[in-house]
């Protein structure tokens, strides 16, 4: 689970942590991965682990036009800009969540079937469900892709340059609104992956983005903005604390633990575990 | 002579005594209870996000936590009520002092912390209060607390038969939030908010005690809101944990001065004047389908003025008086 809010997370890492830009609609992003996931299972038959390929390419899309429909201006904005990004991505999740509401009404839906659904598997004794260990591989693969992609590629690197003086990568030929928006795309793929593999085993609802969207906020943050090392450490953390948290206290408190261990990290180191912002 | 400042602040004394006579009277004229009930939103808005204004308009302490205090005090009120028979007058000012207390709590820790660290503290502290209540059985749990009907008094400030008493009342504490940020703009500690805003290092070396002026700014913030949550739980009498201390609602707390300008005397009323009856409208009149048609259009009002106007509504009222000059 811990790896699964990592993958969600690692999207957010890239958006928030690495471009310093919020994004308060991510949560509904996740949403919409898992309603395509529902439809392209339910109309397609395409089973979530294959479409899940697909899911992150239309997030990608989608992340992309909400860059440069919506956040490029946002961050033009020379007043008050953290104010203008908070609300207008939160303008953004209103929106997405009163369209989700219109066009797939507020029922409750699942996937019944599919390839890993309700499935273990056991190693050494210790079941695991299928789905969720699918989810954990693909959530260090992700990490590990997204790590040398930001470290070695000229691609992470054009993306670090532009965070930090957008006027000097516009000297040396970098379009900012192009790197930004394949960031964008890239986080929102990122979400799309973690939206198919959760649409196996969560219900699908309009609302569903928003409890996790803030789990991801505090992931990213409690690993430290500017690491994607530290949003991946954020991740197990998070699932370990919520794992042990649900042991002691009843079940419905289980995010408590997860708030104070934040509240903790922050207060001994302030910019999180590995953060460098 | 008197500086260009003063007279702005004289002539937004009597702009503002202006607007509370005029709000004063509309009941005069409105006897829709719909319309009534708008109105009283509308006050009751204007005064939450004055209030946050304060902390984080001025100050500059971005807090989407303030559902926190303004349960705290609508909680306060109906336990000490319900419980122990204590009159809501009572219940406001221990919830008040309550929210105060634990503002500056809180704030000793987190006031440490810089922008998105401190915001998502807020978040997560609002958080955890939420949860503890949903699950504290003594308080009404998930269920929240339903306000007996003893009667119609001021004593007891219920009202059933009629909405004036709140929306006096309302528009009371909507003038107070207003009368406070007025003063304190011309106060020692306004200027020194605005320094902390700016530029806290900086601030720090010229001798402007940057901890406790951010602590003073919470502690004012969290008794008005806190005053505010009080009055709601008396005005609608029934309060649950997620609709006075969700973070949906720190949100639509923050939301009237964002739009209207944050950090501005006039912002947050402009805002909520604007924005609430926008809202309700909009949600009588297409949220009917339950198909959340009225989101859509919330949610895209709210992207189309952050993104057109990002100083706030106000600006374009100075920037006409700027052209005019």
């Amino acid at each position: 689970m811990g790896l699964l809010y990592g993958l969600i997370a690692a999207g957010l890492a890239l958006i928030f942590g690495l471009m310093d830009v919020v994004n308060f609609a991510h949560g509904e992003f996740l949403m919409i991965a898992m309603y395509v996931t529902f439809f392209l299972f339910a109309f397609f038959a395409i089973d979530p682990l294959l479409s899940a390929p697909l899911v992150a390419a239309a997030l990608f899309v989608f992340g992309a036009v909400v860059y440069l429909l919506i956040v490029r201006f946002a961050m033009r904005a020379k007043a008050n800009a953290g104010m203008v990004q908070i609300f207008s991505t939160f303008g953004l999740a209103i929106v997405m969540r009163g369209l989700a509401q219109f066009f797939f009404t507020p029922d409750y839906r699942s996937i019944p079937q599919s390839w890993l659904g309700g499935k273990t598997v056991s190693i050494g004794g210790i079941f695991l469900p299928e789905p969720q260990l699918i989810g954990a591989m693909l959530s260090i693969a992700a990490f590990v892709a997204l790590y040398f992609f930001i470290n070695r590629t000229d691609f992470g690197r054009a993306l670090e340059a532009t965070r930090e003086d957008a006027g000097a990568v516009a000297l040396v030929g970098i379009d900012k609104n192009r790197v930004f928006a394949l960031g964008w795309g890239l986080g929102a793929a990122l979400v799309g992956l973690a939206g198919a593999i959760m649409a196996i085993f969560f219900y699908i609802y309009p609302d569903v983005g928003a409890s996790f969207a803030l789990i991801a906020y505090v992931t990213v943050a409690l690993g430290g903005f500017g690491s994607v090392f530290g949003a991946f450490a954020g991740g197990i953390i998070v699932g370990l604390v919520e794992a042990t948290t649900a042991l002691i206290l009843p079940p419905s408190l289980k995010s408590v633990g997860i708030y104070a261990v934040y509240l903790l990290v922050v207060f001994i180191r302030p910019r999180g575990l590995f953060g460098s912002m | 002579m008197d500086s260009h400042f003063a007279q702005r602040r004289r002539r937004d004394l009597i702009m503002a005594g202006c607007f509370t006579v005029l709000a004063a009277l509309a009941p005069l004229f409105v006897k829709d209870v719909y319309v009534q009930n708008i109105m009283v939103l509308t006050l009751m808005y204007a005064a939450l996000s004055q209030s946050w204004n304060i902390l984080s308009g001025y100050c500059g302490q971005i807090s989407l936590g303030h559902a926190l205090y303004f349960g705290l005090g609508a909680y306060t009120t109906a336990l000490l009520f319900t419980k122990f028979g204590v009159l809501p007058w009572f219940g406001m000012l221990a919830g008040g002092a309550i929210s105060a207390v634990i503002a500056m709590a809180l704030g000793y820790p987190c006031f440490r912390l810089r922008g998105h660290y401190f915001v998502i503290a807020t978040i997560v502290i609002a958080e955890i209060a939420l949860l503890l209540i949903q699950n504290w059985d003594w308080a009404g749990a998930a269920l929240g607390i339903d306000i007996p009907v003893r009667g119609d008094s001021w004593l007891k400030f219920q009202f059933t038969r009629s909405k004036l008493p709140y929306f006096y009342f309302a528009l009371a504490l909507a003038c107070v939030a207003w009368f406070v940020t007025w003063w304190l703009e011309d106060s020692k500690w306004g200027f020194w908010w605005r320094a902390v805003k700016d530029n806290p290092d900086a601030a720090e070396s010229l001798g402007v005690v940057v901890f406790n002026s951010k602590m003073g700014a919470a502690a004012v913030s969290a008794f008005l809101v806190a005053v505010g949550g009080s009055f709601y739980a008396q005005f609608v009498s029934y309060i649950d944990p997620e609709s006075v201390m969700g973070f949906q609602f720190s949100l639509l707390m923050a939301l009237p001065a964002v739009l209207g300008g944050i950090g501005t005397l006039w912002g947050p009323v402009l805002g909520a004047v604007i924005l609430i009856p926008l809202t309700e409208l909009t949600r009588s009149f297409v949220g009917g389908s339950g198909r959340g048609v009225d989101l859509i259009v919330y949610g895209a009002l709210i992207v189309a003025i952050s993104l057109a106007l990002p100083r706030g509504l106000v600006s374009v009222f100075s920037l006409r008086k700027g052209a005019a000059r």
